[in-house]
C-alpha cells in the first residue's frame, strides 16, 4: 500500500520548492524542531555535567536545586512569552519584583503574616502591570519607554521603602514553604507552583481564544483589529499578566531567600527575554512557545549549575553564557530552515 | 434613561475593590519599629572642646545597601556630636557625572572641608583636584581617588587584611585538622575589593600547609545572588569545614541556603559587621561564629579628620601636628569574645 505512495513524495522533497507542500511542512514542523534542539542543548548539558561531576551533578538534590533555582526566573519568563508573542516588550520585570519583594517584607505587612505577604506581593505585581498597561494600550506609549520608565521607579520606589536594608522575613509559613520538609513527594513547593504556571500559561497560550488573540495582535495588531479584537484590551490584560507572574515570582523569591531587598530581581529583563527568545519566541511577535521559555530558563540555570560544581569562575561563566546563547540561536535557524 | 448599562456596574465594583486593595497596601510601605541608634556617639571624639567652626560638605554614593546606609548614617551622627560643625550633605548618587556635579556645587559653595566617598575613585579624580586647588582639603573615604594630589588625607577599609584576618581564624581554628577543605563566597568579582580579599585569604591560608581551598564562587553583593551561589556550592562540596563569606549582606542569603540543605557540619565567618551577623554570633546557634569587619565607623573617623583640618588641629594621642596622610582601618575579627563591643556599630 505504502510502497507505491512514497516514490512521489520523495521526489516532491527532492524537487526545487516551488511547490507548496515543502514549505507548509516546514511551518508546522518548526515548532518541533526547536524544542527538540533545546532539548539536544539540554540532553549535551547533562551529559557534561554527568561526565564532569557525576557525583554532585546526577542527585536528587541537585535536581532539586535546579529545579527550584529556575522557579522564580521562570515564572517571570511565562509572563515575558506572552508580552513577547504580543509584539510587546517588558523590561520593568526585575523592578517589579523587587518592589513587590521589599513591599512585601516591610514590618507593617509582616504583621499580617503568610496572607499579607502574599496578597502583597501579588497586588503590587498586579498593579505595576496595571499601570505599564494602561499607558501602553491607552496612553499610546511605546512598551520600551513605558516599561523603562516603570523599570527606574519602581527600583526607585524599593530603595526608597527599604533605605538600602535587607528585609528579613520573620514569618515562620513563609520560611517554611523553602524547607526541606515542605517538600511535596520530594518536589519543592515552589516548584509545583512554577509547573502549574506554566501548564496554565500553555493552555492559556494555546488552548483560549485568549492565546489566539495575542498571537494575532503580535503577528499583525491592524489586521487583528478588523477582525474584531480590542487590540487595546488585549494587550492591557497582556502587560497585567506580566506584572502578575512578577508578583508570584516576588512570593517565590521572598521563600526562597527569606528576605526581601531592594536588589532582588537584578537584570531579570534580560534573562527573561534571553531565555523567551532562545526557546524560539519571536522578539517581534506573532510566535510564542511557552514549552521553549522554560527550556531556555533551564539551559541557563543548568549551565550555572554546572559552572558552580565545577567550581568556575564567574567571569568564564559569563563569556560561555553569551557563547552558548549565540549557538543555540544558530543551532535553531539551521535545524529549522534545513527541514 | 436612568438605566445603568450592567458592564458599567461591573466596572464600578472592580474599581472599588481594586481601590480599596490598593488602599490597604499602601498602608504596608511602613518599616517603623527600626530604631536602635546605631554607633558613633559613644566613643569619646579626639578633642571634644568646641573649637573654630567648620562646614563640612559630605558627598557619598546612593546607599543601596546596608553597609553604605551605615556610612551616611555614622557620618551624620558623628557631625551631630559637635557643636562647631556644621554639615552639607548632597543626595547620594551612583552616577560619576552627577556625583562630580554636586562636588563641585559644595565647592562653590566654600565649605571648609570635603569629605568624599566617590562612587569610583579613578573617575572622581579630577574633581579631588579641582577642591585642592580651590584651597579645600579633601578627606578620601574608602575608594581611593588615583592621584594623591587629589586629596589632603585617605582613610579606608582594609580588603586585604580583611581576607588575611578571616584565613589566619579559619586558619587556628582548623590548624588540628587533617586535610581540612575550606570553600570561600566572594563579592561582586568586578570590583578589585574583592579580588583583594581573596588574595589575603589564600595568603594567610598558605601558612597552614594542612587547610586547601576547595572552591570559591563569587556572588553579587545580594541576598539573592548569596541564596543562589551558597546553594550551589554545597551541593558542589559534600564535605568541607569552613567558608568564608566576603559580605554579611550576601550572608542572609547563604545562611538561608545552608538552612535549606540543614547543613552545619562547618564553621562559617562573615565579612563587613551587618547587625544581624552579629546576634547570629552571639546566639551561637548556627554555624557562623565570626565576621571580619570593614568598619563602617570610618565615616565618623572621617568627620573627625575633617574637623580637625578645619580647625588646623593633629589627632589626639599621636605627637604629630597635622594630621596623616594615609589612615588604613584595622579589620577586626568578631566572634563570641567579643561581640558585645561591637554590637553597637553592626549595620543594617
Amino acid at each position: 500500500m505504502t510502497q507505491p505512495v512514497s516514490p512521489p513524495r520523495d521526489s516532491t522533497e527532492k524537487a526545487p520548492a516551488t511547490g507548496g507542500t515543502p514549505a507548509r511542512r516546514a511551518v508546522l514542523f518548526r515548532p518541533d524542531v526547536r524544542t527538540l534542539s533545546l532539548l539536544g542543548v539540554l540532553a549535551a548539558l547533562l551529559l557534561i555535567g554527568g561526565i564532569t561531576r557525576p557525583d554532585e551533578f546526577l542527585d536528587t538534590r541537585n535536581l532539586q536545586l535546579v529545579l527550584t533555582q529556575a522557579s522564580v526566573i521562570g515564572v517571570v519568563t511565562v509572563g515575558m512569552t506572552f508580552v513577547i508573542t504580543s509584539g510587546g516588550i517588558d523590561l520593568s520585570v526585575g523592578a517589579i519584583v523587587a518592589l513587590a519583594s521589599v513591599w512585601a517584607t516591610t514590618v507593617a505587612t509582616q504583621e499580617f503574616g503568610f496572607a499579607g505577604i502574599l496578597f502583597t506581593a501579588v497586588l503590587v505585581g498586579v498593579g505595576c502591570g496595571l499601570v505599564n498597561g494602561v499607558l501602553i494600550a491607552y496612553g499610546g506609549m511605546v512598551p520600551f519607554i513605558a516599561t523603562l520608565a516603570m523599570l527606574a521607579s519602581a527600583r526607585g520606589l524599593a530603595l526608597q521603602i527599604t533605605d538600602g536594608r535587607t528585609q528579613v522575613v520573620t514569618i515562620d509559613g513563609v520560611l517554611d514553604l523553602g524547607e526541606r520538609d515542605a517538600y511535596v513527594l520530594g518536589v519543592p513547593p515552589l516548584v509545583l507552583v512554577f509547573a502549574a504556571v506554566t501548564v496554565i500559561g500553555w493552555l492559556v497560550l494555546n488552548r483560549t481564544t485568549f492565546g489566539r488573540r495575542t498571537v494575532a495582535v503580535g503577528g499583525n495588531a491592524e489586521a487583528a483589529r478588523l477582525a474584531g479584537i480590542d487590540v487595546r484590551r488585549q494587550r492591557l490584560y497582556l502587560y497585567l499578566l506580566s506584572g502578575l507572574c512578577c508578583g508570584i515570582a516576588a512570593f517565590l523569591l521572598i521563600v526562597l531567600s527569606g528576605s526581601g531587598q531592594n536588589t532582588n530581581g537584578n537584570l531579570y529583563e534580560l534573562d527573561a527575554i534571553a531565555a523567551a527568545i532562545i526557546g524560539g519566541t519571536l522578539l517581534t511577535g506573532g510566535r510564542g512557545t511557552i514549552v521553549g521559555s522554560v527550556l531556555g530558563v533551564l539551559i541557563f540555570t543548568t549551565i550555572t549549575n554546572i559552572f558552580a560544581l565545577n567550581n568556575l569562575q564567574s567571569d568564564v561563566q559569563q563569556i560561555a553564557k553569551g557563547a552558548i546563547i549565540v549557538a543555540a540561536v544558530l543551532v535553531q535557524r539551521r535545524t529549522a530552515s534545513t527541514t | 434613561m436612568p438605566q445603568t448599562p450592567l458592564t458599567s456596574r461591573r466596572g464600578l465594583l472592580f474599581g472599588a475593590a481594586a481601590v480599596s486593595a490598593g488602599v490597604l497596601v499602601t498602608g504596608c510601605t511602613s518599616n517603623e519599629p527600626s530604631d536602635a541608634e546605631p554607633t558613633a556617639d559613644d566613643r569619646p571624639a579626639a578633642d571634644d572642646k568646641p573649637g573654630k567652626p567648620v562646614t563640612i560638605g559630605f558627598a557619598g554614593p546612593q546607599a543601596d545597601h546596608g553597609w553604605l546606609n551605615a556610612i551616611n548614617d555614622n557620618a551624620e551622627k558623628r557631625a551631630k556630636t559637635y557643636s562647631d560643625v556644621t554639615m552639607e550633605v548632597t543626595e547620594g548618587s551612583n552616577d560619576t557625572a552627577q556625583q562630580i556635579g554636586q562636588i563641585e556645587t559644595l565647592i562653590n559653595k566654600k565649605v571648609d572641608v570635603l569629605v568624599v566617598l566617590p562612587a569610583d575613585g579613578k573617575a572622581l579624580t579630577q574633581v579631588g583636584l579641582k577642591a585642592m586647588r580651590a584651597g579645600i582639603p579633601v578627606v578620601n573615604l574608602d575608594r581611593i581617588f588615583n592621584s594623591p594630589q587629589a586629596y589632603r588625607c585617605w582613610i579606608g577599609g582594609d580588603n586585604y587584611g580583611m581576607g588575611l584576618n578571616a584565613g589566619h581564624y579559619i586558619g587556628e581554628k582548623l590548624k588540628d585538622t587533617p586535610n581540612a577543605r575550606v570553600v570561600e563566597l566572594a563579592g561582586l568579582d568586578n570590583l578589585e575589593l574583592t579580588k583583594q580579599r581573596t588574595q589575603g585569604f589564600d595568603d594567610a591560608l598558605k601558612n597552614y600547609p594542612n587547610i586547601k581551598k576547595v572552591a570559591r564562587q563569587a556572588a553579587d553583593f545580594t541576598v539573592e545572588s548569596g541564596q543562589a551561589k551558597m546553594a550551589q556550592l554545597l551541593q558542589a562540596q559534600s564535605k568541607f569545614d569552613a567558608l568564608w563569606n566576603h559580605d554579611d549582606d550576601q550572608g542572609v542569603g547563604a545562611l538561608r541556603a545552608i538552612e535549606q540543605a540543614g547543613r552545619d557540619d562547618f564553621l562559617m565567618v562573615g565579612g563587613a559587621g551587618a547587625l544581624s551577623a552579629f546576634q547570629a554570633i552571639k546566639a551561637d546557634d548556627g554555624v557562623l561564629k565570626a565576621t571580619v569587619l570593614y568598619p563602617p565607623s570610618m565615616a565618623a573617623s572621617a568627620i573627625d579628620l575633617a574637623r580637625a583640618l578645619g580647625q588646623g588641629k593633629g589627632v589626639g594621642g599621636l605627637a604629630e601636628f597635622e594630621i596623616p596622610t594615609s589612615l588604613t582601618c584595622y579589620s577586626a575579627v568578631v566572634d563570641k569574645e567579643n561581640v558585645d563591643q561591637y554590637m553597637s556599630t553592626g549595620f543594617k
